[in-house]
Protein backbone atom coordinates (compact mmCIF):
# COMPACT_ATOMS: atom_id res chain seq x y z
CA UNK A 1 0.00 0.00 0.00
CA UNK A 2 1.16 3.47 -0.71
CA UNK A 3 -0.20 6.00 1.10
CA UNK A 4 1.93 8.85 -0.36
CA UNK A 5 -0.90 10.09 -2.85
CA UNK A 6 -2.95 11.60 0.06
CA UNK A 7 -0.28 14.31 -0.18
CA UNK A 8 -1.94 15.36 -3.71
CA UNK A 9 -5.51 14.14 -2.86
CA UNK A 10 -6.19 14.88 0.66
CA UNK A 11 -7.28 18.45 0.24
CA UNK A 12 -9.99 17.16 -2.06
CA UNK A 13 -10.49 14.40 -0.42
CA UNK A 14 -11.00 16.67 2.59
CA UNK A 15 -13.61 18.82 0.63
CA UNK A 16 -15.33 16.12 -0.39
CA UNK A 17 -15.82 14.66 2.88
CA UNK A 18 -17.08 17.96 3.91
CA UNK A 19 -19.55 18.27 1.28
CA UNK A 20 -20.89 14.70 2.46
CA UNK A 21 -21.33 16.11 5.94
CA UNK A 22 -23.10 19.31 4.23
CA UNK A 23 -25.40 16.63 1.90
CA UNK A 24 -26.42 14.39 5.17
CA UNK A 25 -27.00 17.20 7.36
CA UNK A 26 -29.45 19.28 5.24
CA UNK A 27 -30.75 16.38 3.57
CA UNK A 28 -31.63 14.70 6.79
CA UNK A 29 -32.74 18.15 8.28
CA UNK A 30 -34.98 18.88 5.43
CA UNK A 31 -36.01 15.28 4.81
CA UNK A 32 -37.21 15.25 8.25
CA UNK A 33 -39.33 18.67 8.26
CA UNK A 34 -41.03 17.26 4.96
CA UNK A 35 -41.44 14.03 6.84
CA UNK A 36 -43.51 15.64 9.74
CA UNK A 37 -45.44 17.61 7.70
CA UNK A 38 -47.38 14.69 6.00
CA UNK A 39 -47.50 13.03 9.34
CA UNK A 40 -49.35 15.84 10.45
CA UNK A 41 -51.35 15.96 6.86
CA UNK A 42 -52.02 12.08 7.28
CA UNK A 43 -53.16 12.36 11.05
CA UNK A 44 -55.68 15.33 10.90
CA UNK A 45 -56.17 16.37 6.83
CA UNK A 46 -59.38 15.54 5.12
CA UNK A 47 -58.99 11.95 3.28
CA UNK A 48 -58.54 12.97 -0.22
CA UNK A 49 -55.52 15.28 0.89
CA UNK A 50 -54.35 11.97 2.73
CA UNK A 51 -54.64 9.87 -0.10
CA UNK A 52 -52.62 12.19 -2.85
CA UNK A 53 -49.90 11.91 -0.13
CA UNK A 54 -50.35 8.59 0.79
CA UNK A 55 -49.55 7.75 -3.06
CA UNK A 56 -46.41 9.88 -2.86
CA UNK A 57 -45.00 7.90 -0.10
CA UNK A 58 -45.64 4.56 -1.80
CA UNK A 59 -44.30 5.69 -5.02
CA UNK A 60 -40.75 7.40 -2.78
CA UNK A 61 -40.75 4.41 -1.17
CA UNK A 62 -41.09 1.83 -4.30
CA UNK A 63 -38.56 3.10 -5.90
CA UNK A 64 -34.66 3.20 -5.74
CA UNK A 65 -33.19 6.35 -4.63
CA UNK A 66 -30.63 6.20 -7.89
CA UNK A 67 -34.06 6.21 -10.10
CA UNK A 68 -35.23 9.32 -8.39
CA UNK A 69 -31.64 11.29 -8.98
CA UNK A 70 -31.74 10.17 -11.93
CA UNK A 71 -35.44 11.87 -12.81
CA UNK A 72 -34.79 14.65 -10.84
CA UNK A 73 -31.43 15.76 -12.43
CA UNK A 74 -31.44 14.66 -16.27
CA UNK A 75 -35.66 14.46 -16.53
CA UNK A 76 -36.16 17.90 -14.03
CA UNK A 77 -35.37 20.07 -17.12
CA UNK A 78 -37.63 18.74 -19.39
CA UNK A 79 -40.01 20.36 -16.68
CA UNK A 80 -38.43 23.79 -16.44
CA UNK A 81 -36.42 22.33 -13.22
CA UNK A 82 -32.81 23.12 -13.74
CA UNK A 83 -30.86 22.09 -10.70
CA UNK A 84 -26.75 21.80 -10.25
CA UNK A 85 -25.71 19.31 -9.04
CA UNK A 86 -25.35 19.54 -5.33
CA UNK A 87 -28.90 21.33 -5.13
CA UNK A 88 -30.52 18.64 -6.66
CA UNK A 89 -28.60 16.11 -4.39
CA UNK A 90 -29.76 17.53 -1.87
CA UNK A 91 -33.41 18.10 -3.00
CA UNK A 92 -33.35 14.46 -4.05
CA UNK A 93 -32.15 13.21 -0.52
CA UNK A 94 -35.04 15.70 1.31
CA UNK A 95 -37.24 13.82 -0.61
CA UNK A 96 -36.02 10.30 -0.41
CA UNK A 97 -36.06 10.72 3.32
CA UNK A 98 -38.97 12.23 3.71
CA UNK A 99 -41.58 9.12 3.48
CA UNK A 100 -39.54 7.27 5.97
CA UNK A 101 -39.22 10.09 8.54
CA UNK A 102 -42.80 9.99 8.10
CA UNK A 103 -43.91 7.09 8.55
CA UNK A 104 -41.26 7.17 12.03
CA UNK A 105 -43.19 10.13 13.08
CA UNK A 106 -46.66 8.72 12.60
CA UNK A 107 -45.81 5.68 14.81
CA UNK A 108 -44.24 8.15 17.23
CA UNK A 109 -47.58 10.13 17.57
CA UNK A 110 -49.20 6.54 18.22
CA UNK A 111 -47.53 5.81 21.09
CA UNK A 112 -48.46 8.97 22.77
CA UNK A 113 -51.38 7.41 25.10
CA UNK A 114 -54.80 8.42 24.08
CA UNK A 115 -55.63 9.23 27.83
CA UNK A 116 -53.16 12.25 27.65
CA UNK A 117 -54.74 13.80 24.54
CA UNK A 118 -58.50 13.70 26.41
CA UNK A 119 -57.46 14.94 29.59
CA UNK A 120 -56.06 18.10 27.34
CA UNK A 121 -59.34 18.07 25.88
CA UNK A 122 -60.86 17.64 28.87
CA UNK A 123 -59.89 20.97 30.43
CA UNK A 124 -60.46 22.66 26.83
CA UNK A 125 -57.71 22.90 25.28
CA UNK A 126 -57.82 23.63 21.47
CA UNK A 127 -56.70 21.05 19.07
CA UNK A 128 -53.45 23.18 17.85
CA UNK A 129 -52.53 23.30 21.67
CA UNK A 130 -52.75 19.85 22.13
CA UNK A 131 -50.53 19.57 19.29
CA UNK A 132 -47.56 22.02 20.04
CA UNK A 133 -48.23 21.35 23.90
CA UNK A 134 -48.86 17.20 23.67
CA UNK A 135 -48.75 15.69 20.46
CA UNK A 136 -45.47 17.14 19.56
CA UNK A 137 -42.91 16.65 22.43
CA UNK A 138 -43.82 13.08 23.26
CA UNK A 139 -44.62 11.82 19.54
CA UNK A 140 -41.20 13.34 18.79
CA UNK A 141 -39.48 11.77 22.08
CA UNK A 142 -40.76 8.33 20.97
CA UNK A 143 -39.70 9.12 17.67
CA UNK A 144 -36.20 9.49 18.51
CA UNK A 145 -34.42 6.48 18.29
CA UNK A 146 -35.64 5.43 14.83
CA UNK A 147 -35.20 8.96 13.72
CA UNK A 148 -31.22 8.48 14.64
CA UNK A 149 -31.16 5.36 12.87
CA UNK A 150 -32.43 6.36 9.83
CA UNK A 151 -30.04 9.65 9.55
CA UNK A 152 -27.26 7.04 10.14
CA UNK A 153 -28.87 5.07 7.25
CA UNK A 154 -28.63 8.38 4.97
CA UNK A 155 -25.27 9.14 5.06
CA UNK A 156 -24.61 6.48 3.59
CA UNK A 157 -26.95 6.94 0.81
CA UNK A 158 -25.20 10.02 0.21
CA UNK A 159 -22.27 8.10 -2.03
CA UNK A 160 -25.46 8.11 -4.44
CA UNK A 161 -25.18 11.32 -5.14
CA UNK A 162 -21.70 11.39 -6.62
CA UNK A 163 -23.43 9.68 -10.03
CA UNK A 164 -24.58 12.75 -10.78
CA UNK A 165 -21.52 14.88 -10.03
CA UNK A 166 -22.21 16.11 -6.82
CA UNK A 167 -18.22 16.55 -5.69
CA UNK A 168 -18.70 14.24 -2.40
CA UNK A 169 -16.45 11.89 -0.99
CA UNK A 170 -17.58 9.41 -2.98
CA UNK A 171 -17.03 11.24 -6.12
CA UNK A 172 -13.36 12.36 -5.12
CA UNK A 173 -12.73 8.54 -3.81
CA UNK A 174 -13.37 7.96 -7.42
CA UNK A 175 -11.59 10.74 -9.21
CA UNK A 176 -8.46 9.41 -6.96
CA UNK A 177 -8.60 6.05 -7.79
CA UNK A 178 -9.42 6.50 -11.49
CA UNK A 179 -6.35 8.77 -11.73
CA UNK A 180 -4.15 6.49 -9.75
CA UNK A 181 -5.39 2.73 -9.91
CA UNK A 182 -4.97 2.90 -5.82
CA UNK A 183 -8.26 1.80 -5.14
CA UNK A 184 -7.46 0.01 -2.44
CA UNK A 185 -6.01 2.76 -0.56
CA UNK A 186 -8.89 5.33 -1.74
CA UNK A 187 -11.76 3.34 -0.67
CA UNK A 188 -10.26 3.04 2.69
CA UNK A 189 -10.43 6.26 3.70
CA UNK A 190 -13.63 6.24 2.38
CA UNK A 191 -14.55 3.70 4.90
CA UNK A 192 -12.86 5.61 7.73
CA UNK A 193 -14.37 8.33 7.26
CA UNK A 194 -17.55 7.24 6.72
CA UNK A 195 -17.17 5.01 10.41
CA UNK A 196 -16.08 8.76 11.71
CA UNK A 197 -19.38 10.41 10.76
CA UNK A 198 -21.21 7.03 12.04
CA UNK A 199 -19.66 6.78 15.34
CA UNK A 200 -20.12 10.37 15.86
CA UNK A 201 -23.95 10.90 15.26
CA UNK A 202 -24.77 7.45 17.62
CA UNK A 203 -22.65 9.19 20.07
CA UNK A 204 -24.38 12.61 19.94
CA UNK A 205 -27.83 10.84 19.63
CA UNK A 206 -27.42 8.23 22.35
CA UNK A 207 -26.28 11.58 24.55
CA UNK A 208 -29.02 13.83 23.45
CA UNK A 209 -31.84 11.04 24.02
CA UNK A 210 -30.56 10.34 27.60
CA UNK A 211 -30.98 13.82 27.76
CA UNK A 212 -34.33 14.55 26.15
CA UNK A 213 -35.76 10.94 27.96
CA UNK A 214 -34.38 11.91 31.20
CA UNK A 215 -37.90 12.49 33.11
CA UNK A 216 -39.48 10.29 31.05
CA UNK A 217 -38.35 6.83 31.20
CA UNK A 218 -37.38 4.75 34.63
CA UNK A 219 -33.98 4.49 34.41
CA UNK A 220 -32.36 1.16 36.69
CA UNK B 1 -68.02 28.44 44.74
CA UNK B 2 -70.60 28.30 42.14
CA UNK B 3 -71.81 24.66 41.61
CA UNK B 4 -73.31 22.96 38.56
CA UNK B 5 -76.18 21.21 38.09
CA UNK B 6 -76.58 18.36 35.66
CA UNK B 7 -80.25 16.80 34.28
CA UNK B 8 -79.47 13.87 31.30
CA UNK B 9 -82.58 13.00 29.55
CA UNK B 10 -83.53 9.75 27.71
CA UNK B 11 -79.88 9.75 26.68
CA UNK B 12 -79.08 6.95 24.24
CA UNK B 13 -75.50 5.82 23.02
CA UNK B 14 -74.19 2.96 20.35
CA UNK B 15 -71.68 1.72 19.66
CA UNK B 16 -72.20 0.20 15.94
CA UNK B 17 -74.79 -1.95 16.47
CA UNK B 18 -74.22 -2.31 20.19
CA UNK B 19 -76.47 0.01 22.84
CA UNK B 20 -74.22 1.25 25.34
CA UNK B 21 -76.77 3.51 26.91
CA UNK B 22 -80.34 2.95 27.05
CA UNK B 23 -83.07 5.86 27.85
CA UNK B 24 -80.33 6.95 30.42
CA UNK B 25 -82.45 9.56 33.49
CA UNK B 26 -80.67 11.26 36.17
CA UNK B 27 -80.78 14.21 38.06
CA UNK B 28 -77.50 15.12 39.33
CA UNK B 29 -78.23 18.40 42.15
CA UNK B 30 -75.55 21.42 42.41
CA UNK B 31 -73.49 20.62 45.28
CA UNK B 32 -74.02 17.36 45.67
CA UNK B 33 -71.89 13.78 45.18
CA UNK B 34 -73.50 11.27 42.97
CA UNK B 35 -71.58 7.46 42.81
CA UNK B 36 -72.25 5.38 39.84
CA UNK B 37 -71.83 2.35 40.28
CA UNK B 38 -72.63 -0.79 38.57
CA UNK B 39 -70.41 -4.16 36.69
CA UNK B 40 -67.92 -4.06 34.43
CA UNK B 41 -69.11 -2.76 31.09
CA UNK B 42 -72.40 -1.33 32.15
CA UNK B 43 -71.87 1.98 31.08
CA UNK B 44 -70.70 3.80 33.73
CA UNK B 45 -68.06 5.24 32.06
CA UNK B 46 -69.03 5.78 29.33
CA UNK B 47 -72.32 7.65 30.79
CA UNK B 48 -69.33 9.96 32.57
CA UNK B 49 -67.75 10.48 29.26
CA UNK B 50 -71.18 11.57 28.03
CA UNK B 51 -71.16 14.72 30.05
CA UNK B 52 -68.29 16.32 28.81
CA UNK B 53 -68.69 14.83 25.35
CA UNK B 54 -65.86 12.99 25.24
CA UNK B 55 -67.65 10.19 24.35
CA UNK B 56 -70.65 11.55 22.06
CA UNK B 57 -74.48 10.77 22.66
CA UNK B 58 -77.22 10.08 20.06
CA UNK B 59 -80.25 10.98 21.38
CA UNK B 60 -81.75 12.23 24.60
CA UNK B 61 -79.85 15.67 26.48
CA UNK B 62 -77.97 16.31 28.93
CA UNK B 63 -78.40 19.59 30.42
CA UNK B 64 -75.46 21.34 32.42
CA UNK B 65 -77.15 24.64 34.42
CA UNK B 66 -79.93 23.97 31.64
CA UNK B 67 -77.27 24.19 28.65
CA UNK B 68 -77.68 21.45 25.97
CA UNK B 69 -74.03 19.50 26.07
CA UNK B 70 -72.21 19.29 22.64
CA UNK B 71 -75.48 20.23 20.58
CA UNK B 72 -77.05 23.43 20.36
CA UNK B 73 -80.25 21.24 19.14
CA UNK B 74 -81.12 17.67 18.80
CA UNK B 75 -79.15 16.41 15.76
CA UNK B 76 -76.77 19.78 15.46
CA UNK B 77 -73.47 19.50 16.68
CA UNK B 78 -72.39 22.53 18.87
CA UNK B 79 -68.97 24.73 17.57
CA UNK B 80 -65.62 23.33 18.76
CA UNK B 81 -65.32 26.56 20.51
CA UNK B 82 -68.72 26.50 22.52
CA UNK B 83 -67.78 23.09 23.38
CA UNK B 84 -64.42 23.89 24.69
CA UNK B 85 -66.29 26.53 26.96
CA UNK B 86 -68.61 24.09 28.24
CA UNK B 87 -65.79 22.21 29.31
CA UNK B 88 -64.12 24.42 30.87
CA UNK B 89 -66.78 24.24 34.06
CA UNK B 90 -65.82 20.90 34.30
CA UNK B 91 -62.67 18.82 35.72
CA UNK B 92 -61.88 15.21 35.07
CA UNK B 93 -60.30 12.57 36.98
CA UNK B 94 -59.30 9.52 35.11
CA UNK B 95 -58.08 6.31 36.33
CA UNK B 96 -54.82 6.32 34.39
CA UNK B 97 -54.04 9.40 35.81
CA UNK B 98 -53.27 11.00 32.32
CA UNK B 99 -50.43 13.32 33.89
CA UNK B 100 -48.31 14.72 30.63
CA UNK B 101 -44.99 12.92 31.57
CA UNK B 102 -42.71 15.56 29.74
CA UNK B 103 -44.41 18.25 32.99
CA UNK B 104 -43.33 18.88 36.21
CA UNK B 105 -46.31 18.27 38.67
CA UNK B 106 -46.83 21.96 39.18
CA UNK B 107 -46.43 22.64 35.39
CA UNK B 108 -49.14 19.78 34.81
CA UNK B 109 -51.05 22.10 36.53
CA UNK B 110 -50.78 25.46 35.32
CA UNK B 111 -50.74 24.16 31.37
CA UNK B 112 -54.44 24.40 31.38
CA UNK B 113 -54.46 28.02 33.13
CA UNK B 114 -51.75 29.42 30.40
CA UNK B 115 -53.40 27.64 26.85
CA UNK B 116 -57.31 27.37 28.39
CA UNK B 117 -57.56 30.85 30.49
CA UNK B 118 -55.26 32.58 28.99
CA UNK B 119 -52.59 33.18 32.28
CA UNK B 120 -49.40 34.89 32.48
CA UNK B 121 -47.02 32.20 33.29
CA UNK B 122 -46.07 33.68 36.82
CA UNK B 123 -49.93 33.68 37.54
CA UNK B 124 -50.37 30.27 36.33
CA UNK B 125 -47.71 29.15 38.70
CA UNK B 126 -48.71 29.90 41.32
CA UNK B 127 -52.05 29.39 41.10
CA UNK B 128 -50.93 25.81 40.51
CA UNK B 129 -48.61 25.72 43.61
CA UNK B 130 -51.56 27.31 45.57
CA UNK B 131 -53.72 23.98 43.96
CA UNK B 132 -51.19 21.81 44.78
CA UNK B 133 -50.60 22.79 48.39
CA UNK B 134 -54.05 21.91 48.68
CA UNK B 135 -53.98 18.64 47.55
CA UNK B 136 -50.76 17.86 50.18
CA UNK B 137 -48.10 17.94 47.78
CA UNK B 138 -46.15 21.55 48.03
CA UNK B 139 -43.20 19.62 48.68
CA UNK B 140 -43.66 17.26 45.29
CA UNK B 141 -44.12 20.48 42.88
CA UNK B 142 -41.06 19.97 40.84
CA UNK B 143 -41.11 16.40 40.22
CA UNK B 144 -42.00 15.31 37.15
CA UNK B 145 -44.93 12.34 36.91
CA UNK B 146 -42.76 9.50 36.61
CA UNK B 147 -41.04 10.27 40.31
CA UNK B 148 -44.35 10.31 41.81
CA UNK B 149 -46.29 7.79 43.85
CA UNK B 150 -49.91 6.61 41.91
CA UNK B 151 -51.39 8.23 44.92
CA UNK B 152 -49.51 11.35 44.43
CA UNK B 153 -50.20 11.41 40.68
CA UNK B 154 -54.08 10.99 40.83
CA UNK B 155 -53.65 14.32 43.53
CA UNK B 156 -52.08 16.51 40.92
CA UNK B 157 -54.80 15.07 38.80
CA UNK B 158 -57.35 16.57 40.97
CA UNK B 159 -54.95 19.77 41.45
CA UNK B 160 -54.82 20.11 37.22
CA UNK B 161 -58.52 20.19 37.79
CA UNK B 162 -59.35 22.42 40.30
CA UNK B 163 -57.16 24.99 39.58
CA UNK B 164 -59.63 25.63 36.39
CA UNK B 165 -61.89 26.10 39.21
CA UNK B 166 -65.05 23.96 37.41
CA UNK B 167 -68.31 23.98 38.88
CA UNK B 168 -68.72 19.93 38.54
CA UNK B 169 -66.20 17.69 38.71
CA UNK B 170 -66.22 13.72 37.11
CA UNK B 171 -64.37 10.89 38.25
CA UNK B 172 -63.66 7.84 36.76
CA UNK B 173 -62.92 5.10 39.15
CA UNK B 174 -60.02 7.42 40.47
CA UNK B 175 -58.76 5.10 43.05
CA UNK B 176 -58.93 1.35 41.18
CA UNK B 177 -55.24 1.71 39.85
CA UNK B 178 -53.61 2.56 43.13
CA UNK B 179 -52.01 -0.03 45.55
CA UNK B 180 -54.39 -0.25 48.39
CA UNK B 181 -52.25 1.53 50.99
CA UNK B 182 -52.49 4.82 48.56
CA UNK B 183 -56.42 4.67 48.18
CA UNK B 184 -56.97 6.98 51.44
CA UNK B 185 -55.06 9.78 50.32
CA UNK B 186 -57.35 10.24 47.23
CA UNK B 187 -60.87 9.82 48.74
CA UNK B 188 -59.49 12.27 51.71
CA UNK B 189 -58.79 15.04 48.78
CA UNK B 190 -62.22 13.74 47.00
CA UNK B 191 -63.79 14.38 50.39
CA UNK B 192 -62.55 17.91 51.00
CA UNK B 193 -63.86 18.58 47.88
CA UNK B 194 -67.30 17.23 48.44
CA UNK B 195 -67.21 19.00 51.81
CA UNK B 196 -66.79 22.55 50.17
CA UNK B 197 -69.54 21.85 47.84
CA UNK B 198 -68.83 20.40 44.64
CA UNK B 199 -70.94 18.71 42.30
CA UNK B 200 -68.94 15.52 41.57
CA UNK B 201 -70.11 12.02 39.67
CA UNK B 202 -68.05 9.63 40.74
CA UNK B 203 -67.83 6.20 39.33
CA UNK B 204 -66.74 4.15 41.78
CA UNK B 205 -66.43 0.91 43.32
CA UNK B 206 -65.37 2.23 46.75
CA UNK B 207 -68.24 1.26 47.82
CA UNK B 208 -67.37 2.94 51.67
CA UNK B 209 -66.88 6.13 49.62
CA UNK B 210 -70.22 5.73 48.19
CA UNK B 211 -71.80 5.12 51.53
CA UNK B 212 -70.19 7.94 53.65
CA UNK B 213 -70.09 10.67 50.95
CA UNK B 214 -72.05 10.09 48.67
CA UNK B 215 -75.94 12.02 48.14
CA UNK B 216 -76.88 9.80 46.15
CA UNK B 217 -75.99 6.28 44.64
CA UNK B 218 -77.19 5.09 40.67
CA UNK B 219 -77.31 1.67 39.70
CA UNK B 220 -76.19 0.67 35.84
CA UNK B 221 -76.60 -2.71 34.17
CA UNK B 222 -76.46 -3.64 30.78
CA UNK B 223 -76.17 0.19 29.56
CA UNK B 224 -79.55 0.96 32.13
CA UNK B 225 -80.46 2.96 34.93
CA UNK B 226 -81.64 0.47 37.54
CA UNK B 227 -81.82 2.50 40.12
CA UNK B 228 -80.76 6.09 42.04
CA UNK B 229 -82.12 6.65 45.70
CA UNK B 230 -80.13 7.20 48.55
CA UNK B 231 -76.33 5.14 49.76
CA UNK B 232 -78.34 3.73 52.17
CA UNK B 233 -81.49 2.58 50.04
CA UNK B 234 -79.33 0.84 47.65
CA UNK B 235 -76.32 -0.49 49.48
CA UNK B 236 -77.99 -1.40 52.05
CA UNK B 237 -81.65 -2.52 51.23
CA UNK B 238 -82.19 -2.33 47.41
CA UNK B 239 -84.93 -3.38 46.15
CA UNK B 240 -84.06 -4.26 42.54
CA UNK B 241 -82.73 -7.88 42.67
CA UNK B 242 -80.06 -7.06 40.34
CA UNK B 243 -78.62 -4.85 42.77
CA UNK B 244 -79.21 -7.33 45.34
CA UNK B 245 -76.85 -10.04 43.22
CA UNK B 246 -74.19 -7.51 42.30
CA UNK B 247 -73.73 -6.34 46.25
CA UNK B 248 -73.96 -9.66 47.16
CA UNK B 249 -71.12 -11.02 44.22
CA UNK B 250 -69.19 -7.75 45.95
CA UNK B 251 -69.51 -8.86 49.88
CA UNK B 252 -68.22 -12.28 48.45
CA UNK B 253 -65.07 -10.79 46.76
CA UNK B 254 -64.48 -8.66 49.51
CA UNK B 255 -64.78 -10.76 52.41
CA UNK B 256 -62.10 -13.59 53.55
N1 LIG C 1 -65.11 2.72 21.91
C1 LIG C 1 -65.93 1.66 22.08
N2 LIG C 1 -66.28 0.90 21.02
C2 LIG C 1 -67.10 -0.15 21.16
N3 LIG C 1 -67.63 -0.53 22.34
C3 LIG C 1 -67.32 0.17 23.44
C4 LIG C 1 -66.44 1.31 23.36
N4 LIG C 1 -66.32 1.81 24.60
C5 LIG C 1 -67.07 1.04 25.40
N5 LIG C 1 -67.66 0.05 24.71
C6 LIG C 1 -68.58 -0.96 25.26
O1 LIG C 1 -69.60 -0.29 25.95
C7 LIG C 1 -69.92 -0.98 27.14
C8 LIG C 1 -69.85 -0.03 28.31
O2 LIG C 1 -68.50 0.33 28.51
P1 LIG C 1 -68.03 1.23 29.73
O3 LIG C 1 -66.58 1.45 29.57
O4 LIG C 1 -68.91 2.41 29.83
O5 LIG C 1 -68.31 0.26 30.96
P2 LIG C 1 -68.02 0.52 32.50
O6 LIG C 1 -69.29 0.37 33.22
O7 LIG C 1 -67.27 1.77 32.68
O8 LIG C 1 -67.10 -0.73 32.85
P3 LIG C 1 -65.81 -0.83 33.81
O9 LIG C 1 -66.31 -0.96 35.21
O10 LIG C 1 -65.14 -2.09 33.35
O11 LIG C 1 -64.98 0.38 33.58
C9 LIG C 1 -68.97 -2.15 27.25
O12 LIG C 1 -69.65 -3.32 26.86
C10 LIG C 1 -67.88 -1.83 26.28
O13 LIG C 1 -67.39 -3.00 25.68
MG1 LIG D 1 -65.26 2.23 33.21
Amino acid sequence: MDFSIFQQYGPALLKGFGNTILCWALGTVFGMALGLVIALIQRYAPKYIRWIVQAYIEVIRGTPFLVQLFVLYYGGPLIGLRLDALPAGLLGLTIYGSPYFAEIFRSGFRAVPHGQIEAARAIGMTELSIVRRILLPLGLVSSLPALINFSIILTKETVILSIITVPELMYQVNRMSTETFRFLEANLVLALFFWLLVETISRVGRRFEARITKHLIERT
Amino acid sequence: MQASSVEIRKVNKFYGPFHALKDVDLNILPGKVTCLIGPSGSGKSTLLRCINFLEEYDSGEIRIDGQMMGYDAPGRKMSGRKLREMRRSIGMVFQQFNLWPHMTARENVAEGLIRVRGMGKAEAHERASAALTKVGLADKMENHPLRLSGGQQQRVAIARAIAMEPRLMLFDEPTSALDPELVGEVLNVMKTLAAEGMTMVVVTHEMGFAAHVADQVAFMEKGELVGVDTPDRILHQPADPRIQSFLRTYHERNSF
